[in-house]
């Protein structure tokens, strides 16, 4: 059962305006049959406080990462986590979060890794819904647990590791980090714990397009002309071309990859989650510091 | 050199903390945040003496006071960042009223010692680890000057 699309005007903009839905339209759908909400956070605490009524809480961290491994839960780890939540193969799931969505954009892109069909955000995150006044509470929902179908991620179209780059270079790269972690001045965004890269940069030919440019200030995503100017004139992305999109762990690229995707429709946008974390630790590849993008290495 | 102890109050917490299931910890975690104290008013208009912990996701600010040999921590932190204002909340709650000596003494991984890595992640735990750094080195500066 799929709930009915946010026929929102501000949405219709978009390549595929139902991954949106608006505040108005989540509160007036909250409890319907079908639909799960699920807050996803930086602060792992965050959810506790207080959180839109009967949504579940889904951490990056603890629920969505290997424990052991740097990769992420297997098909068996994300059937077992999300059916617990009451999720099923064909709910609508509408994720939301703090900090513009950047982690709730992460959890949809993972939930894209096992082929969730209907996973959507809520525009403007978690701020704008408390900004606007709109039910919170601290009760916690017990859903009844559904059988999720075990479903092997599928990897290969979404998800870029470092030899899918290596062997993409001469295609269009957007690093989405600071303008500081990507000249080379520092390793991690600014206000950020040290996170272990080795090197300091970024990869060769990559354009610099913050994450957060595509928000407004409300935390909603900007309108599509706005967003065009940004990625097709500013960092000079076409239709047709392969992309590969990468931060610091993969987080806020998962927002740019969204904005990307689903709402200026390019067809062919990975997420490297290894990011600068791998990169500027790894042995043997081609680093450029400095603001401007370097050239492609010959090979 | 100072000889490496837990101070009686932490330990409680620590032993409460490893008391708990995993959830449950989170919620003891949560209740920290909750009572983290309010600034005295003295320091309310004085954001100038109060140091910023980078090494923390959410600004976090914590300022040393030493009454004699009696150290005083000061912290704020946003309520969006619940899971920071729990670990300055215990460090608050732990340290107050303590000798310099015994502060100085703390083992520096203490916060590794809660049995939070799981629930809440050692990535995030490290921000606690440099809150506790940084009030140490504030109370090694007010002794030499």
């Amino acid at each position: 059962m799929t709930v009915e699309t946010d026929p929102s005007e501000k949405f219709t903009g978009y390549a595929h305006p139902e991954r949106l839905v608006s505040g108005d339209w989540l509160e007036a759908h909250l409890g319907r049959p079908g639909l799960v909400v699920v807050e996803s956070d930086e602060d792992v605490l965050l959810y506790e406080t207080g959180h839109i009524p009967g949504s579940v809480k889904i951490d990056w961290h603890t629920d969505l990462n290997d424990p052991v491994e740097r990769d992420y839960i297997d098909g068996a780890g994300f059937a077992a986590l999300v059916g617990g939540k009451g999720i099923s193969r064909d709910s609508t799931v509408v994720i939301y979060g703090d900090k513009n969505n950047w982690w709730a954009a992460y959890a949809l892109w993972v939930f894209t890794l096992f082929g969730h069909d209907d996973v959507r955000l809520l525009d403007g995150g978690r701020d704008k819904w408390i900004a606007e006044g709109r039910p919170i509470t601290t009760d916690r929902p017990a859903p009844d647990a559904v059988d999720y179908p075990v479903v092997e991620r599928h990897d290969a179209e979404i998800r870029a590791f470092k030899d899918d780059v290596l062997a993409h270079l001469g295609h269009p790269l957007i690093d989405v980090r600071s303008p500081e972690e990507y000249s080379g001045e520092r390793t991690t965004a600014p206000a950020y714990p040290e996170e272990g890269a080795l090197r300091a940069g970024h990869i060769p030919s990559a354009a610099n397009v913050p994450w957060a440019k595509a928000a407004a200030d409300d935390g909603t995503f900007k309108p599509v002309a706005e967003l065009d100017a940004i990625y097709r004139d500013g960092a000079g992305l076409a239709e047709g071309e392969p992309v590969i999109a990468y931060c610091r762990i993969g987080e806020r690229s998962s927002h740019t990859w969204f904005v990307l995707t689903h709402l200026l429709g390019f067809e062919n946008v990975r997420n490297y989650d290894g990011s600068w974390t791998e990169w500027g630790s790894a042995v043997r590849v081609p680093i450029v510091t400095g603001s401007e993008p370097g050239a492609v290495p010959s090979r | 050199m100072t000889e490496s102890t837990l101070p009686a109050a932490l330990a409680e917490i620590r032993d409460d903390f490893l008391a708990l299931e995993q959830r449950e910890r989170l919620e003891m975690l949560l209740e920290f945040s909750n009572e983290l104290p309010e600034l005295p008013e003295r320091y309310q208009e004085h954001p100038d003496l109060f140091e910023r912990v980078v090494e923390c996701q959410s600004p976090v600010f914590i300022f040393v006071e030493l009454d004699g040999d009696t150290v005083h921590l000061y912290a704020t932190a946003p309520k969006e960042a619940p899971t920071t204002r729990g670990f300055a909340s215990i460090l608050v709650q732990g340290i107050d009223g303590l000798t310099v000596d015994e502060v100085l003494g703390i083992p520096d991984d203490f916060p590794n010692t809660l049995g939070l890595t799981q629930a809440v992640s050692p990535l995030r735990i490290r921000g606690m680890t440099a809150l506790l750094g940084r009030t140490k080195r504030q109370i090694r500066e007010r002794l030499t000057t």
